[in-house]
């Protein structure tokens, strides 16, 4: 579905994609994440021919990308990372507009909105103006929309940044409904409990390359030991620098909390008895793990 | 078959883009089914406001003047805001409502991720506020025609002129648009180029009159050239080098859309 081989675009002095190589099967989720400004929206853009990359090859949907951009597009939909419905039409005019954007005759357009109104939950909003929509109804409806040409891939640009828990879990539910129809979803997230639940295989991104790719829980097993012990509370440094350390096979003191990750948890929790001050929590290794362990803690911004 | 591979198959049947030439006709489109929603409070822009002016400007002073070239004040009056009023009008939509729809609606993102192109979206917005322009321009030879300032049925050549006048001023238009980082450059080009050009071009008062350099630079700008255009077709005064005339305006028109084509091409797929 997307084949993208040895990519790279440079703005200025900054090389924002160094070398992107990536393969995309059908009916599949592929989620590409990493800190922000790690080139994962460039490489998006690149995919789409919105921006011509400095070199390497890109085929989306059986077709060359840029050359056969428009071609392309017209199998894709995207869902964009900022709204951008059009605040001067209905719920309903929002859909058929774009439909015709696609070339679709206004009759084919509205005889898709009542199945793209109920796949969205705003069958009775079909005539609300935008500006009455909460965020989440916006994302459901920029979904909707991405769908209006029947697409084969959907791309979507951190589709559940700034929705609140039971918006986020009605679209995740969507993008299933979305896999389980055998289309193709490539989508960024911030949130790795998103990416864990949704993607058949990540891609993790920093400073414009792929540092590792693979299912989440292969790449969970991989690079976690499958204990994870979190310590926090009054004398937490003194307690890591005799016991933490000792006790995990490997461990960080990031601000006040203490990350142990070993295979046998018992010795550490042993060694927390009596402490009362300390305070623990013991969990599964998961994907936000893995991405702090190779992408680092240092902020981004 | 499998079962995959059927459901594939029907996810395959997308629509077929259209035919290229005319895909900017979506976007003109979109914004006329925008303007129609406002379509009273346009009308009455379109029609009162030339009305009021023509009226009081025309009678108050025309009332205490001779005749300007040949033609009384109101009938000089009238042509030139009728090219003031195309050129108002084009400037604003494709400044004001393009950059809007540019940079805070991000509607012409939305449109890129559809099979569109960045030239389609330029092209249709060119074309779209060329033709609000020239129907500011039309309703205006209307409250002509009821003052009975119109001479001949030569005036009906305004209207395909008046179109060609209004995507002069939308390509040109454009290109600040393309350029802006916010509305502020806009209220630039309003007081630095739109309103000296109208004081040079004869839209209110003839440019005869003026120093000879600037005379010539009024002469080097579409609106001036306008101006005589209307001036000769509408109320009958003495028109000449009408290619001239044309050609001026086409240019301008043909190199406001290509370097806003460009500089927005840049901008948008950087």
């Amino acid at each position: 579905m997307l084949k993208v081989d040895s990519l790279r675009k440079r703005y200025g002095d900054l090389e924002v994609v160094r070398g992107v190589t990536l393969q995309v099967a059908p009916g599949t989720c592929f989620g590409l994440l990493g800190p922000n400004g790690a080139g994962k929206t460039t490489t998006l853009r690149c995919c789409l021919g919105l921006t011509t990359p400095d070199s390497g090859t890109i085929e989306l949907a059986g077709v060359p990308v840029p050359e056969r951009a428009r071609e392309a597009r017209a199998r894709v939909g995207v869902v964009p990372q900022f709204d951008n419905l059009d605040p001067d039409f209905t719920v309903t005019e929002n859909l058929v507009m774009y439909g015709r954007y696609f070339g679709l005759s206004r009759r084919e357009c509205e005889a898709q909105v009542e199945r793209l109104l109920v796949f969205a939950g705003l069958s009775d909003k079909a005539r609300a103006s935008i500006e009455s929509l909460s965020g989440g109804m916006k994302r459901r409806l920029t979904l909707a929309r991405a769908m209006i040409n029947n697409p084969q891939i959907l791309f979507m640009d951190e589709p559940t940044t700034g929705l609140d828990p039971q918006a986020r879990h009605l679209v995740w539910d969507r993008l299933k409904t979305l896999l389980a129809e055998g289309r193709t979803l490539i989508l960024t997230t911030h949130f790795m409990d998103e990416a864990q639940r949704l993607c058949d295989r990540v891609a993790i991104m920093d400073k414009g390359v792929i540092i590792a790719e693979d299912a989440p829980h292969a790449l969970i097993d991989r690079e976690i030991e499958p204990a994870v012990i979190e310590v926090y509370g009054d004398g937490i440094e003194a307690w890591f620098e005799t016991a933490g350390k000792r006790y995990s096979e490997r461990s960080e003191l990031a601000g006040d909390t203490a990350f142990c990750y070993c295979h046998d948890p018992s010795p550490l929790l042993k060694s927390l008895e009596g402490l009362g001050e300390l305070r623990s929590l013991r969990r599964s290794a998961n994907l936000e793990d893995v991405f702090l362990k190779l992408t680092g803690r240092d902020l981004r911004d | 078959m499998t079962d995959a591979d059927t459901r594939m198959e029907r996810l395959g049947n997308a629509s077929q883009p259209p035919v290229d030439r005319w895909r900017f006709l979506h976007v003109v489109h979109r914004n006329y089914l925008v303007w129609r929603q406002l379509l009273g409070s346009a009308l009455v822009g379109h029609l009162a406001d030339p009305l009021l002016w023509l009226v009081g400007f025309g009678f108050g002073i025309g009332s205490l003047l001779p005749t300007v070239g040949g033609l009384t004040y109101l009938e000089f009056l009238g042509s030139g805001m009728l090219c003031y009023s195309v050129m108002n009008s084009a400037s604003f939509e494709a400044l004001y409502s393009a950059f809007t729809r540019l940079k805070h609606q991000r509607t012409w993102e939305g449109i890129l991720h559809a099979p569109m192109t960045v030239t389609d979206i330029v092209v249709g917005e060119w074309v779209w506020a060329a033709l609000k322009g020239a129907l500011s321009g039309a309703a205006i030879l209307l409250v002509m025609a009821g003052l009975g300032l119109i001479k001949s049925f030569a005036a009906l050549w305004l209207l395909p002129i008046v179109l060609l006048v209004g995507l002069a001023f939308s390509g040109i238009a454009l290109v600040f648009t393309a350029l802006a980082k916010s509305y502020d450059l806009f209220t630039y080009y309003f007081s630095l180029v739109v309103m000296p050009m109208m004081l040079i071009s004869g839209v209110f008062f003839p440019a005869e009159q003026l120093p000879a350099v600037v005379r010539f630079a009024g002469n080097l700008l579409p609106l001036s050239h306008a101006t005589a255009l209307a001036r000769g077709l509408a109320v009958g005064a003495p028109l000449d080098h009408v290619f001239l005339h044309l050609v001026v305006i086409a240019i301008y028109a043909g190199l406001g859309l290509v370097l806003a084509d460009r500089l927005i091409k840049r901008r948008l797929t950087r």
